[in-house]
């Protein structure tokens, strides 16, 4: 995605620009106004929110319902709050996101610079894979956790992440290889380099920007992942997501949307913090792959 | 220089050629059970008598012929054709626009463009509980509208079968636009400004160039878009269940959770696969094209 | 048996032959050029000399030992690349000293070669900089500098000069010249550039199509190219290849051709045999500096011939001018001393030096003897 080369030639008039900024303004309203609703209404008293007041700025601010959320909400049947399915999340996101990347490097470094006979083929397989839709592998992935004993356990978890998140490490890190040098390689071979001295010392020093895209790819969807937690987590290895969809739909009790909401910001942060301060790396290591050459 | 005959290590080199196929093999190990072992094994099921659990009694076409006959399932097929349909058309018509305004040396242009991207990075369970929240009648939109006067005014598609599929779309295009608009411009910034100024010497107005020069060229960015949103709105399961479950009553049924229903709470596995797998047909025909092209292409 | 021995070697991808059974023997200390337009198997013969690609079917072999199975790092060899391919990751130090690392020499040695290499090619104050901040010409120097330093047996280049301004090229080449003669290594050394073949080299292979097409010293190449490619290929102005008809009189045999203005030109060709092949017809080459006013031509020579000829156009091109003239239906250019005064459209004598004609057979293309 190359965003930041040159702008158009194209030129607009006075009038123009001014409905054109307008607009955008507008979409920028719209695109904040959820985050927005959710922030204001995370830090004032229900009563507040009920009155029809859900767009105004608290009156009594409160960080009761952040703490609520954190640590005292009814999460299915304990009161527990969010904390230990953050933790889960957590350790569940870190080393798949670790050893995804890990596997995809290695994978995108034999597929460009040690090709063979059928490579093509074996990209394709795992490329496809990341687009199945994972109904298809509920019922079979249910039972082969209970074999291998990872039922419902965070192990289980990031095993599943493992397995599905290969196909989009592998393809990130494919593409980029294919615009670093082949020469390079060579040139190592004939120094005396064999295949893990020169994937350590040449390819891997040179793999910074598309190992963040890799990361935050791989984050952003382990975190924001419902699917997998809701059928394969116990109550207790439950991931945030899921979490927070019981907490929301939970259907007993006075709904408090203050808590909901604080509940909401929560599971957003790791991913908005990513985004926020990693993002600009993220469209740079796409272009750094997708550029040159 | 002393002269070492180097015959050395056969078995070495030959470990060594070997290499490259012994790393890439777990992974491909991994993909070829996980991923294609597994949707047989779905496969498969679709054509036995599994209830709770898979069992393998074969039972034909019977599972496809239930299915087709559920109005459970009709209901979900006619909102995957709305949802989708619109998902996907509105998503690229403001993610187009967006890209085009947004191509025009917009200043702080990065940081529009950062507001407009951010959805993508939040679960579709925060976006479902923000939005859920938001468009009740009760506390959200139409509660505030009232308050500030207008006590006249409705807005309660959530609550409403006929309308509660509306609600998704809006959701989802929330969420999902901003990431159109960036590969639209990714696309805009691709095309060579020298056409633009040779039109633009040939008296074409804006209009015109947007039109007959610009967005003919981004047919390859409408592909992209298109292949994204479409298997996204198939597999669209999560912002579902968060912002109405399903309903009111199967209003908002898709055949992702369709399919986890009738598997995992109806006991109906078989049926359930059933569904799974042409799920699965919907996709690989839309993706399988693209993948084909684009690693022909790149070869 | 030579130092490096090419024998019989082939390369097909697939289906796809590239390189077709080649014979090349090179002795110690030799600068053996191949040279050839782009696609003809250049790199890829270079490759299999490295080890980089396999051979199909032959053998490469070092010092007379097989190197088919042999791993690139042992076989003692060292390339320059044409990107250079530098380690972006590391500094000049690093780049050189990577090879010798990688076959565990020890860091003082190192550090020792590292620096006698940088002061043979004057980048001693680069070593702390990495590739990124270096000028092409430097990149150059540290790529050589990173062959230099394995003390291999067969140094390999690939077109080493060819992302160079024009400039920097012509002194670099001067300066491997240099490093040749003061070295005695044996080099393989890759080009699409005759001029760099014909002064580099000590021998010459021309490729095209995926052949050896002549194998000789850089004058037998220019003198006597074994046919109209090899003609066509080396030197510069290319050589004059044009039809004519071969006729014999008092035992003597002649070469005729038709000229733009009407009439028939006609050369006598010094070999009398081929006075036997009355009425063949034949492409005739001859170079531009064999084909100049009266005056100008070779004093040496005693095969001066003259045809008269309508002048088409003139080159200037300060110390001689190039005077364009049609023999036999081709345009056809000779080297005149630049102050003889030649007109367009006015007709003028050619002086041949037939001593340097070479004969081609129009189907084959292949040399006549
Ligand atoms: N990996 C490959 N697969 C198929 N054909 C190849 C491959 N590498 C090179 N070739 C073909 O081999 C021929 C010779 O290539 P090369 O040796 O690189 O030529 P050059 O003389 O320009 O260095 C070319 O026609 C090229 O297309
Ligand atoms: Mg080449």
């Amino acid at each position: 995605m190359a965003l930041a080369s040159t702008d158009t030639v194209i030129r607009t008039g006075r009038t123009s620009r001014f409905i054109i900024y307008t607009v955008l303004i507008v979409f920028c309203i719209y695109y904040l106004l959820p985050l927005y609703v959710m922030l204001v209404n995370s830090l004032k008293p229900l009563d507040e929110i009920r009155g029809g007041g859900m767009l105004s700025l608290p009156q009594e601010w409160t960080l009761a319902p952040w703490g609520s959320a954190w640590s005292t909400a009814q999460i299915g049947v304990e009161a527990t709050g969010l904390r230990p399915y953050f933790l889960n999340s957590l350790l569940m996101v870190v080393p798949a996101v670790a050893i995804s990347t890990m596997l995809g490097a290695l994978n995108g470094y034999v597929l460009t610079k040690w090709r063979f006979r059928g490579d093509t083929i074996i990209f394709g397989l795992m490329l496809f894979g990341c687009f199945i839709p994972f109904q298809m592998v509920l019922i079979p992935m249910a039972r082969m956790l209970g074999l291998m004993g990872l039922a419902g356990t965070v192990p289980g978890l990031i095993f599943v992440h493992l397995v599905y998140g290969i196909g989009f490490s592998t393809l990130y890190f494919r593409n980029y290889y294919a615009q670093f040098p082949d020469e390079l390689v060579r040139a190592a071979m004939i120094d005396g380099a064999g295949f893990f001295r020169i994937f350590q010392r040449i390819m891997l020093p040179s793999s910074g920007p598309i190992a963040v895209v890799c990361i935050i790819w791989q984050f952003t969807n382990i975190w924001n992942d419902f699917l997998f937690g809701a059928s394969f987590a116990d109550f207790d290895s439950q991931p945030m997501t899921v979490a927070l969809n019981n907490l929301v739909s939970s259907s007993t009790g006075v709904k408090e949307y203050n808590v909901h909401f604080a509940g909401a910001i929560m599971a957003a942060l790791p991913t908005l913090l990513v985004y926020v301060v990693a993002g600009r790396f993220f469209v740079r290591g796409l272009m750094a792959g997708s550029v040159k050459g | 220089m002393e002269q070492s005959v180097p015959t050395r290590n056969k078995l070495g080199d030959k470990l060594a050629d070997f290499l490259p196929k012994l790393v890439l093999s777990p992974s491909l190990a991994i993909v070829l059970i996980f991923v294609y072992g597994f949707i047989f094994f779905t496969f498969y099921l679709s054509f036995t008598d599994s209830r709770i659990l898979p069992s393998f009694g074969l039972v034909g076409f019977e599972n496809y012929d239930k299915l087709f006959r559920l109005r459970a399932w009709s209901i979900a097929v006619d909102n995957l054709f709305i949802f989708g349909g619109l998902y996907i058309v509105i998503c690229c018509a403001l993610g187009l626009m967006l890209a085009i305004l947004l191509d025009q040396k917009i200043r702080s242009e990065g940081f529009i463009r950062t507001i407009y991207l951010y959805p993508m990075a939040l679960s579709f369970i925060v976006t479902g509980t923000a939005w859920k929240w938001f468009l009740d009648p009760g506390i959200g939109l139409e509660a505030v509208v009232q308050s500030w006067g207008w006590t006249s005014f409705e807005f309660n598609w959530i609550k409403d079968r006929n309308m509660a599929i509306y609600t998704i779309v809006i959701a989802a295009v929330w969420q999902t636009s901003g990431f159109v608009m960036a590969m639209f411009l990714a696309g805009l910034r691709g095309i060579d400004n020298e056409v633009l100024k040779a039109a633009q010497i040939d008296g074409a107005s804006n209009w015109a160039l947007y039109r007959r020069i610009v967005i003919p060229q981004l047919r390859p960015a409408f592909m992209s878009a298109f292949v994204v949103l479409a298997h996204m709105a198939i597999k669209s399961y999560d912002l579902v269940i968060a912002l109405t479950n399903g309903g009111p009553g199967r209003a908002t049924e898709l055949p992702a959770t369709f399919m986890y229903s009738y598997t995992f709470t109806r006991n109906q596995m078989g049926i359930g696969a059933a569904s799974a797998t042409l799920m699965l047909m919907t996709i690989a025909a839309i993706i399988v094209p693209y993948l084909w092209s684009e690693l022909r292409e790149k070869k | 048996m030579g130092f490096l021995d090419i024998k019989n070697a082939t390369k097909s991808y697939g289906t796809v032959k590239v390189l077709h059974e080649t014979d090349i023997s090179v002795e110690e200390g030799e600068f053996l050029v191949l040279v050839g337009p782009s696609g003809c198997g250049k790199s890829t013969l270079l490759n299999m000399i490295a080890g980089l690609e396999e051979v199909t079917s032959g053998e490469i072999a070092i010092r007379g030992n097989r190197m088919n199975e042999v791993r690139p790092a042992d076989r003692n060899i060292a390339m320059v690349f044409q990107s250079y391919a530098l380690y972006p990751n590391m500094n000049v130090a690093q780049n050189i000293a990577f090879g010798l690392e990688m076959h565990g020499v020890v860091k003082a040695e190192r550090d020792k070669a590292v620096q006698g290499v940088a002061e043979l090619l004057q980048i001693t104050q680069l070593l702390d900089r990495k590739p990124g901040q270096l000028s092409g010409g430097q990149r150059q120097r540290v790529a050589m500098g990173r062959a230099l330093v394995r003390d291999p047996d067969v140094f390999l280049f690939d077109e080493p000069l060819s992302n160079l301004d024009a400039k920097l090229r012509v002194d670099m080449r001067t300066e491997i010249k240099k490093l040749h003669q003061k070295l005695g290594r044996t080099i393989v050394y890759v080009t699409h550039d005759q001029i760099e073949a014909l002064t580099l080299s000590t021998r010459i292979a021309v490729m095209f199509g995926g052949y050896v097409q002549q194998l000789g010293t850089p004058k037998e190449i220019y003198d006597n190219p074994a046919n109209m490619f090899v003609a066509g290929f080396m030197g510069s102005p290319s050589m004059n290849l044009f039809p004519a008809k071969l006729s014999a009189a008092d035992g003597k045999a002649f070469a005729n051709f038709a000229l733009a203005e009407g009439g028939t030109g006609s050369l006598a060709v010094p070999d009398p045999a081929l006075a036997r092949h009355d009425g063949r017809d034949i492409i005739l080459g001859i170079r531009p500096e064999a084909i100049t006013d009266p005056d100008g031509a070779d004093r040496n020579s005693k095969d001066i011939h003259h045809v008269e000829a309508r002048v088409e156009i003139t080159e200037p091109a300060g110390s001689d001018t190039f005077v364009v003239t049609e023999f036999g239906g081709k345009e056809v250019t000779g080297r005149f001393r630049a102050d003889v005064d030649v007109k367009p459209a006015k007709v003028q004598t050619f002086a041949v030096n037939m001593e340097k004609a070479v004969l081609f057979d129009p189907v084959t293309e292949e040399r006549v003897v």
